[in-house]
């Protein structure tokens, strides 16, 4: 595969794929009422941006340190962890606290009781499991089933109104994009972005496993643990901008892989990103121009991502 | 050298290692054999680090493997674990490429390209330097696994059953390698199953048996009968063959 500097072709293809893509977005048919409706477009599409690189970069993050193509944090419940905060936040404040709450401080709070839990069930799960994959997907997917349950069982106890806003919370909707906590969810995005693209050369040392990392003097297990941390910090994000969305990392990063034309994660971290936001924006601008549907995109790419997770399973293709 | 030191290891209720205090020659080829169980990969093991340390302390060239920084023990000692599995799609190359990495930390050159393709070239991979690591038959990816171990271009190399995977020809060549190796200054610790290739090209043996050291001591000292027979718990004859001791128990 030709590549130019670290950047692949396929990259940069897909790059002003999205260029075009996003400015169709942005400018098609804005009709009179341009003052209005372009600031609207430009806040999802930049939710979207944020979305999927936070999405893509989880997932990376995720399957490098448990060694496995299979998982995403999703599948493993990190995000079911963010949801179980959320319902005990409505829990405790109720859904007028729990409303009132400033953007900034909620935000800062769950990224930090996120990445302090999942620290404290990942790590182990990973550090104790990780030589016997089968068991650390089985307990992984069933600690996913207990999180999910926890905060159904919570949700269950509540008053009607605070149901409705744990409901509001579990329901994935590109159209509930909260503008108000854009660009907290983009600094933070940007930010956990930018420190695995830093790690990159390490991810790669990292992805030959524990013990040959350890060997060439890589610090394998605080590696783990920084990679963890952005994985959470990066499912809250995504989860709190459009709700819990299981497959689409999965299927991003399954294709991203051959585009990627390198096992090096500095293409990969790149190509995952852009095809990412490549299929959202793209996604949307189908559903939302051509069928007119506003909430369409997430079941759509949640349906494929579970048929081409199915699929690669089956084919053998990630292992 | 290597010291290792009043070491005592437990998996459990299960106690591995008991009481362990040696010190490895360098220069030479050390080999540690015993029967199954024995803790010779638990031994290797907690001297490259790859395990944390319970008690007593181990030292590789005068630096402590549970103190001294990551990268100047990557510098000292190169290592092949019992079963080294990469999770991404590498190329030969690309692993072997890896071997570098303590030196370079991601940015490698010219002569890090020099060592590569001698690694290469020792473990005889040339023509399969650009296949992927899934292409290639156990035997072959040992090989490259070795070659990244020797492209890491350290004072001490640390084996786990290296020969495991690989046919009698290239057990052979690499029992050569090492030899070249050792012969150019090197230190070699190897944990071998088969005692025979221990018998012809170590210098050093240390013989373990339920987590202790029974002997240690040139071949000539350990591949006694008395010693071998104890060692092994079964029948077997050491006749001597060119000069070096060699054990018959296929009989």
């Amino acid at each position: 595969m030709t590549s130019v500097g670290r950047l692949p072709w396929p990259g940069l293809w897909l790059m002003l794929a999205l260029l075009m893509v996003g400015a169709v977005y942005l400018l098609a048919g804005l009709g009179p009422r341009a003052d209005v409706v372009l600031p609207l477009r430009a806040t999802r599409l930049a939710g979207m941006v944020v979305l999927g690189v936070a999405i893509a970069v989880a997932t990376v993050l995720f399957q490098t340190v448990s060694r496995n193509r299979i998982l995403t944090p999703q599948i493993m419940g990190v995000d079911a962890l963010y949801i179980l905060l959320q319902t005990g936040l409505v829990l405790v404040l109720g859904p007028v606290g729990f409303a009132t709450l400033p953007v900034a401080g909620k935000f800062t709070l769950e990224l930090v009781v996120m990445v302090l839990a999942a620290l404290a069930l990942f790590g182990t799960l990973l550090g104790r499991g990780s030589q016997d994959v089968a068991r650390m997907i089985l307990t992984g997917v069933i600690l996913g089933i207990l999180l999910r349950s926890l905060a159904n069982l919570i949700a269950r106890l509540m008053d009607p109104n605070a149901f409705a806003v744990v409901q509001a919370e579990s329901v994935v909707s590109l159209t509930r994009l909260d503008a108000g906590l854009l660009p907290f969810a983009a600094g933070v995005t940007g930010l956990a972005a930018g420190l695995a693209v830093w790690l990159a050369p390490r991810l790669d040392v990292a992805a030959l496993g524990r013990e040959t990392a350890v060997a060439l003097g890589l610090r394998h297990d605080g590696l783990v643990m920084l990679a963890l941390a952005l994985v959470a910090v990066l499912v809250a994000v995504a989860t709190a901008l459009v709700g819990p969305l299981t497959f689409l990392g999965l299927i991003v990063v399954a294709l991203a892989r051959p585009l990627a034309g390198s096992a090096r994660h500095l293409p990969l971290l790149i190509t995952a990103s852009v095809l990412a936001v490549l299929m959202l924006v793209a996604g949307q601008l189908v559903f939302e121009r051509v069928q007119r549907l506003q909430s369409a995109l997430p079941a759509v790419l949640e349906g494929a991502g579970g048929v081409a997770f199915l699929w690669l399973l089956l084919k053998g293709r990630i292992r | 050298m290597i010291a290792v030191s009043d070491v005592h290891h437990h998996i459990g209720q299960a106690q591995i290692l008991r009481d362990i205090t040696l010190t490895l020659p360098v220069g030479k080829i050390t080999a540690l054999i015993g029967p199954n169980g024995a803790g010779k990969s638990t031994l290797l093991s907690l001297v490259a680090r790859l395990t944390p340390l319970q008690q007593g302390q181990i030292t590789v060239a005068g630096l402590d493997v549970q103190r001294a920084p990551s990268r100047e023990l990557a510098r000292t000692m190169a290592i092949l674990p019992q079963n080294a599995a990469v999770f991404s799609r590498l190329r030969v190359r690309e692993l072997v490429a890896f071997g570098r990495w303590p030196h370079h930390q991601g940015r490698p050159g010219p002569q890090d390209a020099a060592k590569v393709a001698a690694a290469l070239h020792d473990m005889g991979l040339d023509d399969l330097s650009h296949r992927f690591l899934d292409q290639l038959s156990g035997g072959q990816r040992q090989r490259a696994h070795l070659a990244m171990a020797l492209a890491q271009d350290t004072p001490w190399l640390l084996l786990d059953e290296p020969l495991a995977a690989l046919d009698m020809a290239h057990a052979r060549a690499l029992m050569q390698t090492l030899a070249r190796l050792r012969d150019s200054g090197k230190s070699i610790v190897m944990v071998l199953h088969e005692v025979n290739y221990a018998a012809a090209w170590a210098d050093h043996v240390v013989a373990l048996k339920a987590g202790r050291v029974l002997a240690h001591g040139t071949p000539e000292t350990v591949f006694a009968p008395d010693v071998l027979g104890a060692l092994y718990d079964t029948r077997l004859r050491v006749i001597r063959q060119d000069g070096r001791p060699l054990v018959l128990h296929h009989l």
